[in-house]
């Protein structure tokens, strides 16, 4: 098989450049500083260091042992990229873009974020590499979100309100870019998801393989074999694309991927580019996207800040029609009974947007048997959403 | 003969400099606009673009990220700029250019808007978020009727990049001024005359400067390189200020005139 994406930046027919042409030069530069990065050991044992030193790496690979007892069926593996420094996968990329952006001489730092988990992590990479570093958040997602706001701010970034459009993800993206623009010459954007412009969708993706990675090594060791299926989240879909990506080839292995269903498919209140999107152009890249008849970006929602984008990375486009990965959808109530599950189960609090991953469990281990392993992303832990969920909680029960 | 071409044609014979105007398509309204069109037109401006709004415009400067949003608001799409577009070109010669984001365009369907547009007597068509690499399919496609995907360069824009994108080109190559998005800079950059210069040792298409220009005197910065400005954030401030039609047809006609 050959490897994906092409010269292009395509993965089958999704993927690509959509952007202004002032940018091309900095995406062209930024494809040839980080192909010397590949072939440079010195990156790789950089990166690994600080994986190791700064992240805490590797993460475990939990045997849910109780989670499992309730479901019922196949053996719950839950890989703990909760456990990373900051909270989430997110640090996985950011460590290593920053390394590039180092690499390529670049003086400042921006980024978006839409819960805050990719601001802080691209914020605590930034300044403990003395780069300036301001962070495009919309109005709405800094009141859903502030603590992660106070965080950044700790961390030393400047975090930028976004008034456009929808003020969520969305927005920020489009502003960031505008910044990138504007600022080219001395900024480097960290995109925080396999989204973008070629090539950051393969460079998250890379850099996110870690996840997998480790995950292959630790069920080998602990039972033997290779996992019967992998769950993920998928917003843009970063920490799928890393988990996903040491199995590809393994056709065996299932690969599932969920959505985010907000308050139903049926409703339209929802962030499932894959399950209710067609093919459109935005932030970059050709990918499934929500929009209207006229192919203007519709609204996400999801009760998880970092799964409420109308888009997803174009490899996750390519996997679902190729069929290599399946998508599924799971709604807010859904994603919410399985937050407490996780929390009441096992003492682990997981973000909003992991309990999508641990929510679709409900639905899949009734059909497994108990010598099939299946292996939960874990994505990022649920400090940042008990406020969230406890009014949440609050409405469901009234 | 393309219309755009001719255009050019005539300002370079005369000697003159020419003014591209641009209009959010539907702010305050499609009627407004089609009589802003008509009014630009007798008032001197060369070509007219018709912006089509998006919710997602990263090219643009506040100025037109908030028109784009009115017009969205009064649900205009890119349907109802081709019929405008088709209205305006039984009244007027000249030439109508479509500007737009991608994702418009590709979902109509590329052959179906190529068809469409030539149909309503579209002369020309401006995808800021569509680089040369990404383009081939829709320049075909628009070449084969006789328009022209009028193609974008900058200031970041190395030798390579214009000398691939000339060779695609026609009608005419849209030089950005400056970094950034658009909207009135109180400075054009030194920069912009240096890429009209670099275009020019590549290409003898017309070569119009765009991104910032709100003054007459800022069309010095074209220098002998450059054939024409683009007029954006200027015209739609202008528009924004609201009152009757009446009364924006005589505040943006009496301004473009300012450049004749």
């Amino acid at each position: 098989m050959k490897s994906l994406p092409d010269s292009k930046g395509y993965f089958g027919s999704f993927g690509g450049r959509f952007v202004p042409e002032t940018l091309m030069t900095a995406l062209i530069e930024l494809e040839e500083g980080y192909e010397d990065c590949k072939s440079d050991p010195e990156f790789y044992k950089e990166f690994q260091y600080y994986l190791e030193n700064y992240s805490g790496r590797p993460t475990p690979l939990y045997f849910a042992a109780r989670l499992t007892a309730r479901l019922g069926g196949a053996k719950i593996y839950l890989k703990r990229e909760d456990l990373n420094h900051t909270g989430a996968h997110k640090i996985n990329n950011t460590l290593g873009q920053v390394l590039v952006a180092k690499r390529l001489g670049k003086s400042r730092i921006i980024a978006e974020t839409g819960a805050g988990q990719h601001g802080v992590a691209t914020a605590a990479v930034a300044t403990m590499f003395g780069l300036e570093c301001d962070i495009y958040m919309g109005e709405e997602d800094m009141k859903r979100q502030e603590l992660n706001v106070f965080r950044m701010q700790l961390l030393g970034a400047r975090v930028i309100p976004v008034m456009s459009g929808s003020r969520t993800l969305k927005d920020a993206t489009n502003e960031a870019l505008r910044d990138w623009v504007s600022n080219v010459e001395n900024t480097h954007y960290i995109i925080g998801s396999v989204v973008g412009p070629h090539p950051y969708p393969a460079m998250v993706r890379d850099f996110q393989a870690v996840i997998g990675y480790e995950a292959r090594g630790q069920i080998l060791e602990s039972e033997g074999k290779l996992p019967n299926y992998l769950v993920a989240c998928v917003g843009g879909g970063s920490n799928a694309a890393g988990l996903f990506y040491s199995f590809i080839k393994d056709k065996k292995v299932k690969l599932i991927g969920v959505e985010a269903a907000g308050k139903g498919l049926s409703t339209g209140s929802h962030a499932a580019s894959l399950s209710g999107g067609r093919p459109g152009v935005l932030h970059g890249n050709l990918s499934y996207l929500l929009q209207n008849a006229a192919g203007q970006v519709e609204s996400a929602h999801s009760i998880s800040a970092g799964l409420d984008y109308p888009g997803v990375g174009p490899e996750h486009a390519f996997l679902k029609d190729s069929k290599r990965a399946a998508y599924e959808a799971v709604t807010d109530a859904e994603a919410l009974k399985a937050f407490t599950l996780l929390a009441e189960c096992e003492g682990i609090i997981p973000a909003l947007e992991s309990a999508h991953a641990l929510a679709y469990l409900e639905q899949l281990i009734p059909a497994t048997c108990p010598d099939q392993v299946v292996i939960v992303c874990l994505s990022g832990r649920g400090d940042k959403d008990v406020a969230e969920v406890s009014k949440a909680l609050k409405e469901v029960s009234i | 003969m393309n219309r755009i071409v001719q255009s050019f044609q005539s300002l370079r014979s005369a000697g003159r400099k020419g003014v591209i105007a641009y209009l959010t398509a539907g702010d305050p309204d499609l009627e407004t606009t089609g009589e802003l069109v008509l009014e630009l037109a007798h008032r001197g401006a060369a070509m007219v673009e018709l912006g089509v709004p998006f919710t997602d415009p990263v090219a643009d400067g506040p100025v037109i990220q908030a028109a784009s949003a009115r017009a969205l608001q009064n649900g205009v799409t890119l349907d109802h700029v081709l019929s405008l577009a088709g209205q305006l070109r039984l009244k007027t010669d000249i030439p109508l250019l479509i500007m737009t984001y991608y994702n418009p365009v590709f979902s109509y369907g590329i052959n179906c808007f190529v068809d469409d547009a030539h149909k309503s007597g579209i002369d020309g068509l401006i995808v800021p978020d569509l680089p040369l690499e990404e383009s081939e399919t829709l320049n075909r496609a628009l070449n084969n009727v006789g328009m022209h995907l009028i193609y974008l360069l900058s200031p970041t824009s190395s030798t390579e990049r214009i000398d691939a994108t000339v060779q695609q080109a026609g009608g005419f190559i849209y030089c950005v001024s400056s970094k950034g998005v658009t909207g009135v800079r109180s400075e054009i950059p030194a920069s912009a005359r240096d890429l009209l210069r670099r275009v020019r040792s590549l290409t003898e298409l017309p070569l119009a400067l765009g991104f910032g220009i709100s003054s007459p005197e800022q069309v010095e910065s074209l220098g002998d390189e450059g054939d024409a400005v683009i007029i954006g954030s200027a015209i739609v401030s202008l528009v924004e200020e609201g009152g009757q039609t009446r009364e924006i047809r005589e505040r943006v006609g009496g301004y473009i005139e300012t450049f004749r």
